[in-house]
């Protein structure tokens, strides 16, 4: 246990998923691009976009399985954040289509001209600049993660009262982007984009790119959670989720780190919507539905919570058998599933698909060697699960 | 949501059968519907919650998933389309009280909840159920020692809890369109009483959902109601940072609840 934390967060496991993550995000666009569309290893451009979404997705559930896992913060609002970050990358897109719009007005967007605003508002300024906007889909989930987290942390709010005040502020949220006067396009949200740093969004080339960018933040992301959790601050964590109290008596600033946590976690789903949006092509306010967030708590539930290759795998799991199910004959019996997935999963697999595997062969690894075990893998090992 | 088809499949059994005890159709109907959403309550907390306890985050999703499988259970059944419920002709009409109209069924159902409440609050009193069922909240191991069988108690509670939701459901067919979605629309709200009067409180319960109610009536005349519903969402917030256990919370020296 003496090697820097950046040493310590590339174990086996995580350098395989990094490894993995690359060769997706190399041959997937490339199968798109340079094969034929008639050759067997072809990948449509509509998969592209597709598997694009589910790697935003599974940025999120990174970012839920960083604060739920590590940290014991269930966040039932977390989809807020993602779409705030989305929302600020779909202002950047409107102001992309300039005089394209059906009005054509070369500032106002199409939905401000319908509602006969007579000028840009102030909070669009700036949008017109990619970098604003970047710097805005950090900032504005981060601040606001900040100010509710300073808030919530510091008067001790926790476990369920916790989730249910998440809740309610994307609720709130919800209800305000559904209004036309808050001046983002009320129930209709931003779409209909044309460019992206001056690329076509429907080009599949442009796909293709945001596709590679998507796996690299997951693997940035994924990187960045690492280190984290495999750091001091990570066990620190780790000892707030198993027990808050003890910690606090310790002398650790139990909310600092809360907040810490928190925000980032917040900016990370903001990343994940901004990414999300061009690929979907719209951004609306049901984003900010509390069913979604509770939805995105699941996928990290089902790939395993605080093991972060999990989340990241439950997140395309759940929403691959959702499109799959979705479409087809099989539609109304999604909801079964899903629901039965929630209850099933609390019920018997509390420690979700890659928890029980580590779990076994863990258990299996120890019975043949139990005096190596020592080194590397221990931050690893899903605690039981103690007081929540 | 069980409540409301609960009334509207009685209606409609009366309608076809017998048109004349259609006024009577809410008598009958209240008390099935208990008896339904109760058997439901007592059944899911035999197959899933009882496995849960002392895991409240746990129990939030897997109360979560039991609900989306019963609205779709009951889209698959009755179609996704509202249900018509109708009134009774004693719960229909208006009067007028000081230059506002007030309908009946609207003040029926106000003096139905709080007969519900006092007729909760006697039980919760004066029954062996009750006093049986605060002595499991105050301290399991000791009532379990002292003879009473707490999962009993357990699932009884949970049924008794399920069963009321039941019959709100019933009230709720009244002024509400019965449809899959009639509960969703409902979850927030109860929640955000439950966090504003504190747990374990009937009185909180109360004053938080008169409350809440009351105050998001009077800010929408100035506000408008979406405004309204998002500065009371943010007043919960902020109450919240002060009080972290409700208004009434319960007094104990536990660091951790």
């Amino acid at each position: 246990m003496t090697s820097s934390p950046l040493i310590r967060a590339l174990d086996r496991g995580a350098v395989a998923f990094i490894l993995v993550l690359v060769a997706i995000g190399v041959l997937v666009p490339a199968l798109n691009l340079l094969t034929a569309e008639s050759s067997v290893w072809h990948v449509p451009t509509y998969l592209v976009a597709l598997w694009g979404k589910y790697v935003c997705y599974a940025i999120l559930a990174l970012s839920i399985d960083l604060i739920w896992g590590y940290c014991g913060i269930l966040s039932l609002g977390h989809g807020a954040f993602f779409a705030l970050g989305g929302y600020a990358m779909g202002m950047y897109l409107m102001r992309q289509i300039g005089t394209r719009g059906v009005y054509g007005n070369p500032i106002l967007p199409d939905f401000m001209v319908f509602l006969n605003w007579p000028e840009l508002p102030v909070f669009w300024y700036g949008f017109n600049h990619f970098a604003y906007a970047v710097l805005m889909v950090f900032l504005v989930p981060g601040v606001l993660a900040f100010v509710f987290g300073w808030f919530a942390f510091r008067s001790r709010v926790t476990g369920v009262y916790l989730s249910i005040i998440t809740q309610a502020l994307t609720y709130a949220l919800l209800l305000g982007f559904f209004r036309n006067n808050f001046g983002f396009g009320g129930n209709n949200g931003l779409t209909d984009f044309k460019d992206i740093l001056g690329f076509n969004v429907q080009a599949q080339e442009t796909r293709a790119a945001l596709f590679a960018i998507s796996v690299l933040a997951l693997i940035i992301g994924f990187f960045i959670c690492r280190t984290i959790v495999a750091s001091k601050l990570g066990m620190v964590l780790v000892s707030i989720r198993d027990a808050e109290s003890r910690t606090r008596f310790l002398g650790y600033r139990v909310e600092n780190y809360k907040l810490f946590v928190f925000t980032l976690s917040a900016c990370m789903a903001g990343v994940a919507g901004a990414l999300y949006v061009p690929q979907v092509g719209i951004i609306n306010p049901s984003e900010f539905a509390p069913a979604n967030s509770i939805e995105a708590v699941i996928w990290v539930a089902v790939g395993g919570r605080g093991t972060l290759i999990g989340a990241a795998i439950g997140a395309v799991i759940v929403n691959y058998g959702k499109t799959t199910f979705t479409s087809g004959p099989l539609a109304p019996y999604w909801l079964f599933l899903l629901g039965s997935l929630f209850v099933l999963v609390t019920l018997l697999l509390p420690r979700g698909i890659v928890g029980t595997v580590r779990h076994y062969s863990g258990a299996l690894r120890d019975r043949k060697a139990s005096a190596a075990a020592e080194d590397g893998i221990t931050p690893n090992e899903p605690a039981p699960k103690a007081a929540e | 949501m069980l409540g409301a088809y609960t009334t509207y499949v009685v209606q409609d059994l009366i309608r076809t059968r017998n048109p004349g005890l259609f006024d009577y159709s809410l008598m009958i109907a209240l008390p099935l519907a208990f008896l339904v959403a109760g058997a439901v309550g007592i059944l899911i907390e035999r197959t899933v919650i009882r496995f849960l306890y002392g895991r409240p985050l746990e129990t939030l999703l897997a109360t979560w998933g039991i609900s989306l499988i019963l609205q779709q259970a009951v889209r698959s059944a009755f179609g996704p389309t509202n249900k018509e419920v109708g009134n009774p002709g004693w719960m229909s009409g208006a009067f007028e009280l000081g230059g506002i109209t007030i309908t009946y069924n609207r003040m029926w159902i106000i003096v139905f909840t709080l007969a519900v409440f006092v007729g909760l609050l006697a039980l919760l009193r004066f029954t062996r159920l009750g006093l049986e069922m605060r002595a499991v909240t105050q301290n399991r191991a000791m009532a379990a020692s002292m003879g009473i069988r707490t999962a009993r108690i357990d699932a009884l509670t949970f049924g008794l809890g399920s069963g009321i939701a039941g019959i709100a459901g019933v009230a709720l067919s009244q002024i509400d369109n019965v449809s899959p979605n009639l509960g969703q629309g409902y979850i927030i709200d109860s929640f955000l009483v439950v966090v504003f009067g504190g747990v374990g409180n009937l009185w909180g319960t109360l004053v938080a959902s008169f409350t809440l109610g009351i105050a998001n009536k009077f800010l929408e005349p100035f506000a408008g109601a979406v405004l309204g519903k998002i500065a009371i969402l943010v007043f919960i917030i902020l109450f919240i940072q002060k009080r972290p256990r409700g208004m009434f919370a319960l007094k104990g020296r536990a660091i951790e609840a």
